[in-house]
């Protein structure tokens, strides 16, 4: 079995420069060999939220093709199938007191909701963890 | 050996808490302990020479390994040629070694 490394984030999308660092992160130690657990904590169980739309940029005159917007959950999907081509394990658990404040629910296959005994769990079958603060 | 990595994010002229995350650095250093401190984001901009921070000179002297993010340092145009002598660009592989090492870690 794989070694795991375990990441707590808790931004939200589209707030801070953390969240690209934190997937580049994750791919780096899916590339590395690495299984993955990450806990979302508070504004991070938006990340995999399903209901975020792309969009075309008018000041720049882009079409929603050209502008090619990415968003965190088919970051998070992306990631999913890396770890599935690697033979890893990729666990991804929502925080679900923070999902219920947030109403985000709808998120992509194989996300899962728990609590934070989930991340004490996840912390104890790792070879490390770190946890990426909010400011 | 106790290892620790501590993970810089923040512009050292914008945070005090820069200079402290530099001083727990250097005192985990002069215990004995093999410490890298990992500039990424705002933080590798006090990787340039030009921004002369002390506390990464004072780091570097004590045997501190200091590493930035080529990335970031990509982002915010700062060659690898302008980096202070205490400073080594690397790709972020070598946060996932340190982690995989059992690296105590801090994110600051």
């Amino acid at each position: 079995m794989n070694p795991a490394l375990t990441i707590l984030m808790m931004d939200a999308p589209y707030e801070q420069a953390r969240t690209a660092t934190a997937f580049r992160l994750l791919d780096a130690a899916l590339r590395r060999g690495f299984s993955l657990k990450v806990f979302a904590y508070e504004g991070a169980v938006s990340l995999p939220l399903t209901l975020q739309k792309p969009h075309a940029n008018a000041v720049h005159g882009r079409t929603l093709e050209e502008e090619a917007h990415p968003t965190p959950p088919v970051w998070v999907s992306a990631l999913m199938q890396s770890a599935r081509e690697r033979d890893l394990e990729f666990e991804w658990v929502n925080c679900g007191l923070c999902v219920d404040e947030r109403g985000a629910t709808e998120v992509v296959a194989g996300a899962k909701r728990g609590s934070p005994a989930d991340f004490w769990r996840m912390a104890g079958e790792s070879v490390n963890t770190l946890v990426i603060p909010t400011r | 050996m106790q290892r620790y990595l501590l993970i810089e994010s923040r512009d050292p002229f914008e945070s005090r808490s820069f200079a402290r995350r530099c001083e727990l650095a250097a005192a985990l250093a002069g215990e004995g302990a093999e410490v890298t401190v990992f500039l990424v984001e705002n933080g590798v901009l006090a990787a340039r020479e030009t921004a002369r921070v002390r506390e990464i000179e004072h780091l570097g002297s004590l045997g501190v390994r200091v590493l930035a993010d080529e990335f970031a340092l990509r982002e915010r145009g700062i060659p690898t040629a302008q980096l202070a002598r205490a400073v080594r660009a690397a790709p972020l592989d070598a946060l996932v070694t340190a982690l995989g090492k059992g690296a105590k870690a801090m994110w600051n």
